[in-house]
């Protein structure tokens, strides 16, 4: 029973949290109070959206490079439009941001799909082209608090039931995700098109459709996670989100998504994005330097896919071993 | 037997010249003529001696690094912690500055750190078989996490004053000593991909792995070596980057991995593996240079031209396939 459980990557980083959590608690007690709970889960959604969208994407054998740079861009044009037009209703740049950010997913699946441009070549490119035209239409300056307006800043600290509204927002992008990956033709055609293209082809999948599918979700969710990150930190400049793409694929490979496609889950990406948001919301509280943050991060990647890859290496034998010897 | 034989089957449909014509380095010399041509039109300042000298700074460090991506690249694997590893081997050296380390040691110990950057990451990637893409974002955030915890928020800057030689010194009139040791690691990294044995390895591992293997490459000690070249390269550029600087800062480099694929990318290595040339890499490197340079000339911002860049490298990838693709239509509806 139990060595079945362990079988599943997501069963054993779950335990790894509450070892992590409760190893803290120790440390520092408090830490598990549910309001405390509550405002690391808060302060890891956006990662997690964005690694369910990264984890469509990786798991049909793709990458997004672009995603944090999607999330700026979408994020700057619901700014500017708050700035510019503060009669409109939060709901529709809600829905201006999450558009802008399919359109700019829906480019990097047409340049993958019908260019056959490597995904890492396509979202490299666009990446550096996305962020540049935040500039453009900025002239570099930031959009600052004071110019945005209350209703806008307002959304996603909103408590509903206890619970921010941020936080409620990536709860339902959880369920969605699930459902898509697990109930949808679209969601198993990205397993099947990463586990192997070929087949997927027999099967009659078309592999470049599926790609682009996996971009618009990645790019739709990447818009909506562009909103929320401007209204809730209130500012909008060139270089949000730097970086953050890297923490993003991490928190799918620590959740178990092979980054050679195919093999993983929503809960897997989610559990991975929230053992990053941890270990970030841990060091000041049980007084490690900041400055740790990124060497510890980095280990716990490469601990992680050490893991993994032990746990999913194919069994091998060897032939030939007199030649083996002769070495 | 006449090539009018209908038994007889050509070991290549075009000629050497007709492929040269054709190839991908051609087209990259187009586009750096073009550059130089529409720069030397945009600005009365560009065709001055000093001023193309300066410009190749813009390059040199990353194309020293991008000479060993390339054939990491080829041999099917990625690597994408080496500016990290620029700013481990650059704390590393300036740790040591603080201590009267001079210009000789300094250089070993940017080199040395460099190489064991680039051991670790060929252990985990070859010795444990783990993806490389994963492995080097992960000692990504870890090398440039240690600079992190060595600096914190503060700054190296006692360096010996000949030391500022890797990075500011000139071998001959405008020569930048940098671009020397451009110039010779190009000829040495294009020796090794493409007139050794090792070289022809490296190929065969990129393009197929299982069959690399089975004819007696021992593929996973080629992709080791690689990773170590990496590194080793990295600490050097880590070397020309701080003197030129001559100041450390845990950001130092930022971002410089992915300009550095894109050099890589544009000058023709197949991100797949398997294809490319070094000559690729050299005329890339010049793209690049003269782009921003350029740009920087007319006072176009750094995000501006890293736009362009962007554009740039989808664009020359995506215009071949365009272009085949038309023609074949056109051809297509010929022999109908």
């Amino acid at each position: 029973m139990m060595a079945r459980i362990f079988k599943h990557r997501e069963a054993l980083l779950f335990v790894a949290i509450l070892l992590l959590v409760g190893a803290i608690e120790l440390r520092f007690p408090g830490f598990v109070a549910p309001r405390n709970l509550v405002s690391i889960y808060n302060d890891t959604a956006i990662l997690i959206i964005l690694a369910l969208g990264q984890a469509a994407v990786i798991l049909a054998r793709g990458i997004d490079l672009s995603i944090a740079a999607n999330l700026a861009l979408s994020g700057t044009i619901a700014a500017l439009l708050n700035v510019a037009f503060p009669d409109l209703p939060v709901i529709f740049l809600l829905v201006a941001a999450t558009f802008s950010g399919a359109v700019l997913g829906a480019i990097n699946g047409l340049l993958v799909w019908r260019l056959s441009i490597p995904p890492i070549v396509v979202t490299l490119g666009t990446m550096t082209i996305y962020r540049g035209t935040i500039f453009l239409l900025t002239g570099g300056a930031w959009v600052n608090a004071h110019e945005m307006t209350d209703a806008f800043k307002a959304v996603p600290r909103a408590v509903f039931l206890g619970i921010p509204v941020l936080a409620w927002f990536s709860l339902a992008v959880i369920v969605l995700m699930m459902v898509v990956l697990v109930m949808t033709r679209l969601g198993r055609a990205f397993y099947a098109v990463g586990g192997n293209p070929h087949a997927a082809v027999y099967t009659g999948i078309s592999v470049g459709r599926t790609h682009f599918f996996a971009y618009l979700i990645a790019g739709a969710l990447a818009g909506l996670a562009g909103y929320l990150w401007t209204a809730r930190y209130a500012v909008a400049y060139v270089d949000i989100a730097n970086g953050f793409e890297l923490d993003v694929v991490a928190a799918c490979v620590i959740g178990g998504i092979s980054i050679a496609g195919g093999a993983g889950t929503a809960i897997g990406a989610v559990l991975g994005a929230l053992f990053l948001g941890i270990i970030k919301n841990a060091l000041p509280v049980i007084d490690v330097s900041p400055f740790w943050q990124m060497a510890i991060s980095g280990t716990v990647i490469i601990i992680a896919v050490a893991v993994n890859a032990r746990s999913s290496r194919v069994k091998g034998r060897v032939i030939l071993k007199k030649a083996e010897h002769a070495r | 037997m006449s090539v009018n034989d209908k038994r007889f089957v050509p070991d290549r449909l075009h000629g050497r010249g007709y492929r040269m014509a054709r190839s991908w380095e051609s087209l990259l010399i187009v586009v750096v003529i073009a550059i130089f041509i529409i720069n030397s039109f945009a600005s009365p300042y560009f065709l001055d001696a000093w001023n193309l000298s300066d410009a190749t700074f813009n390059f040199t460090e990353k194309a020293l690094i991008a000479f060993a991506m390339a054939l990491v690249i080829i041999s099917g694997e990625i690597d994408l912690s080496v500016a990290a590893i620029i700013a481990l081997a650059s704390t590393a050296m300036g740790y040591a500055a603080q201590f009267g380390a001079g210009t000789p040691e300094l250089a070993a110990i940017g080199l040395g750190v460099g190489l064991l950057c680039g051991a670790f990451n060929g252990f985990l990637i070859t010795g444990l078989g783990l993806p490389s893409i994963v492995v080097t974002i992960g000692t990504m955030s870890l090398f440039r996490g240690l600079s992190y915890v060595f600096l914190g928020d503060k700054a190296f800057t006692g360096y010996p004053s000949d030391f500022a030689w890797f990075g500011q010194g000139y071998v001959f009139w405008v020569i930048s000593f940098e671009f020397v040791l451009f110039a010779v690691m190009a000829v040495l990294f294009g020796i090794l991909l493409h007139l050794t044995s090792f070289g022809r390895m490296v190929y065969a591992v990129g393009n197929n792995a299982t069959a690399a293997r089975f004819s007696g490459i021992r593929v996973g000690r080629v992709k080791f070596l690689l990773f170590l070249m990496t590194g080793v390269m990295s600490g050097m550029a880590a070397i020309c980057l701080t003197s030129r600087l001559g100041s450390t800062r845990p950001s130092i480099a930022f971002g410089w991995e992915l300009e550095i694929v894109t050099m890589v990318v544009l000058g023709g290595i197949n991100i797949l593996g398997g294809a490319g040339t070094i000559i690729g890499v050299v005329l890339a490197a010049f793209i690049m240079g003269l782009v921003t340079f350029g740009f920087g000339l007319m006072n176009v911002p750094g995000i501006v031209m890293s736009i362009f860049i962007g554009l740039l490298l989808i664009g020359v990838i995506a215009l071949p396939v365009l272009y085949t693709r038309i023609v074949r239509r056109f051809t297509r509806e010929q022999v109908q």
